[in-house]
């Protein structure tokens, strides 16, 4: 089932959660929601699921327009942040619950019923928890609950608020990998909210990244980390470095160095930032036209990439920068020594009126 | 020294760290001591006054006193008057706490303000007010005498002083419970294609159910002994509108002790069941408001 948003605006007093979101989803996408807090992106999904009710704005599964339709009628499938399983209830009651507040003709029988929460149980691994009340599993047991239960209505379109917000990180990398895994066998259109950049980057199709109430940049996880679109999106993601300076007829001058900016070739004498991620410098022990000086501070070694920390000698700012494990035994690299950084993929904003 | 301290700490008990925690033996034997003292002279002492003066005249003039005629009459109407007053504040205590902790409108504050009102106000007051409304010389009187319809003086007007006076208990109790349970559960019903009614039977009620049990105890307990807006209302007709209180007060002015202290001490031990069901629902609520939630 396809989703299209359009032109979806959500206020909350004087608060603008929302503002104008259009946003196409294709039949079994996984799309990331992507943002910090306050961003608007679970207020999009809860419209989605018709929780709340948009100001203005259509949604449409497939060709039907639903935007007046009730929660209930919607066939959503909705995992809450902190799983919401009935206290009450065991895991079985829990998982069949969907089925059971069917209307009587279209209720399926007792054992139909058993049958397909067994079957979500083992899909979830937890069949053996069948007779146990939520309040006797783990937080990643409790949220695969949580997944079947909404699995049981064979729902047209899975939404997930932050569905992993509150577990562990181990628990966390192995569930993310089980919802993508997941998602390949069932093909089921999924939306999932998160704040956590790795997550969203490493399960989903599609992240549409969103600021303040408006979609920032969508694209595949690849497109958003190599080609932020905005300042945001490339604090957002990620660490980057600042080249603060001033854009004149294609080079940007920053202290004592200067490099191309193509793109800019008509702008003259202008503020402007370049942004660099820390894998996209280079380091090297000669000088060169395009690259500054700068003292290593500190050697991070852990793992298969080198984390420096390096002072530029011109204005005496930090810069991040990652090389591989070769290439910094290569240069035999030693805190405190003097050396040339050279950006090696850097774009550059010309700042509006956004802060950073 | 230090070496000292640490053998001490390894020996001592987990009573000993207690200890170390709280007030000196002393004082918190005093605190005790007055607190039981305070009890027993204020609570345990009159309330084994009135079984002993019940009792006062042998069992036959207590039998008496509870089987007579009036006395009946009285008890039926304070378990009628139960009847009636507890279910409707329990669904408007429900419905209330509903529409004030999932819903948010305009005039939510003056709700919770106005439901509070009845604590706040003398029950004197409470009666008074549905004399204005319903006596002869009421505002509604005329129009009353005219349908034949009698409201003060009679059980409907009891029924409803009853009901304003324990109209907050049910929803007081229950609001913040339910705030603090939130909505998600209702929304995760919804979202699995429960119709809102269905979401109350078998979500919203189990999550409520000790609570609402505990708010239907005290709005019965205070049911039954209202006194003060029910005296108002009532009119004191003997054998037809007097309620239990009512009729041991008449039977006091009466200088008719024991027969008082017998009605008085069958109204105790309603009192005394009430305040174990109470207790024992408090156990209840307690153990599913546990923890249950941790976060792994």
């Amino acid at each position: 089932m396809s989703i299209q948003i359009q032109n979806i605006s959500k206020s909350f007093g004087n608060f603008q959660a929302l503002d104008q979101i259009n946003l196409d989803i294709q039949t079994g996408e996984l799309v990331a929601l992507l943002g910090p807090s306050g961003s608007g992106k679970t207020s999009l999904l809860r419209i989605i699921a018709g929780l709340e009710a948009a100001n203005q704005g259509a949604i449409l599964f497939g060709e039907e327009d639903i935007t007046h339709i009730s929660t209930k009628e919607r066939k959503v499938g909705f995992v809450f942040q902190h799983y919401a399983l009935f206290r009450h209830m065991t895991v079985f009651d829990n998982v069949a619950y969907g089925l059971k507040v069917r209307p009587r003709k279209s209720r399926p029988s007792k054992v139909e019923i058993k049958e397909k929460v067994m079957e979500l149980l083992s899909l979830v691994k937890l069949e053996a928890f069948a007779d146990r009340y939520p309040s006797h599993l783990s937080g990643g047991q409790r949220q695969r609950v949580a997944l079947a239960r909404a699995l049981a209505v064979e729902p047209k379109v899975l939404l997930l608020d932050e569905p992993f917000g509150a577990l562990d990180a181990k628990v966390r990398k192995d569930l993310r990998r089980w919802l993508r895994k997941l998602h390949d066998d069932y093909q089921i259109t999924s939306i999932f909210v998160t704040h956590d950049q790795e997550e969203a980057l490493d399960v989903a199709d599609r992240v549409v990244v969103m600021n303040e109430g408006k979609i920032e940049q969508i694209g595949t996880p690849e497109e958003v980390y190599e080609n932020p679109n905005s300042p945001f999106v490339y604090h957002f993601l990620g660490n980057v470095n600042l080249f603060k300076g001033r854009l004149h007829k294609g080079k940007l001058r920053h202290g004592d160095f200067e490099v191309d900016a193509p793109e800019f070739s008509g702008t003259v004498n202008t503020e402007a930032v370049g942004y660099v991620r820390p894998h996209d410098i280079g380091i090297e022990r000669e000088a060169s036209l395009d690259s500054v000086s700068a003292k290593i501070n500190y050697i991070h070694l852990v793992g298969a990439i080198v984390q420096l920390e390096l002072i530029r000698n011109d204005n005496g700012e930090y810069l991040e920068v990652e090389v591989t494990k070769e290439h910094f035994r290569n240069l035999n690299l030693k805190a405190g020594e003097e050396v040339f950084v050279k950006p090696k993929q850097l774009k550059v904003f010309i700042p509006q009126d956004y802060s950073i | 020294m230090a070496g000292n301290v640490a053998i001490q700490y390894s020996t001592s008990t987990s009573s000993q760290t207690v200890a170390r925690n709280s007030e000196p033996r002393l004082v918190r034997w005093i605190l005790i001591t007055l607190a039981l003292a305070f009890l027993g002279l204020f609570l345990v002492l009159p309330l084994v006054a009135i079984f002993i003066k019940a009792f006062d005249k042998g069992i036959a003039v207590f039998l008496e006193a509870i089987s007579n005629p009036d006395a009946l009459s009285a008890i039926k109407l304070t378990l009628t008057i139960t009847l009636i007053t507890v279910p409707l504040n329990a669904i408007f205590g429900v419905a209330a706490a509903w529409a004030v902790t999932k819903f948010n409108f305009k005039g939510k504050s003056l709700l919770i303000t106005i439901i509070d009102l009845p604590f706040a106000v003398s029950p004197v007051i409470a009666g008074l007010v549905f004399v204005l409304l319903f006596s002869a010389h009421g505002l509604f009187g005329t129009w009353l005498i005219d349908h034949n319809i009698k409201i003060i003086f009679a059980v409907p007007g009891i029924a409803m002083a009853t009901l304003l006076v324990t109209l907050p208990f049910v929803a007081r109790e229950l609001i913040p419970l339910m705030q603090t349970q939130g909505t998600t559960d209702e929304e995760a019903s919804l979202t699995l294609g429960a119709s809102g009614w269905k979401t109350f039977l078998l979500v919203t009620l189990p999550n409520i159910k000790w609570g609402l049990l505990y708010g239907i105890i005290l709005c019965s307990a205070r049911a039954i002994g209202e006194f003060g807006a029910v005296s108002v209302v009532s009119g004191h007709i003997r054998g037809m509108t007097n309620t239990m209180p009512l009729h041991i007060e008449i039977l006091y002015n009466e200088y008719q002790f024991s027969a008082a202290f017998a009605v008085a001490s069958l109204m105790s031990l309603f009192a005394i069941i009430t305040l174990v069901v109470k207790n024992v629902i408090e156990w209840k609520v307690k153990k599913s408001f546990e923890p249950g939630e941790g976060v792994h």
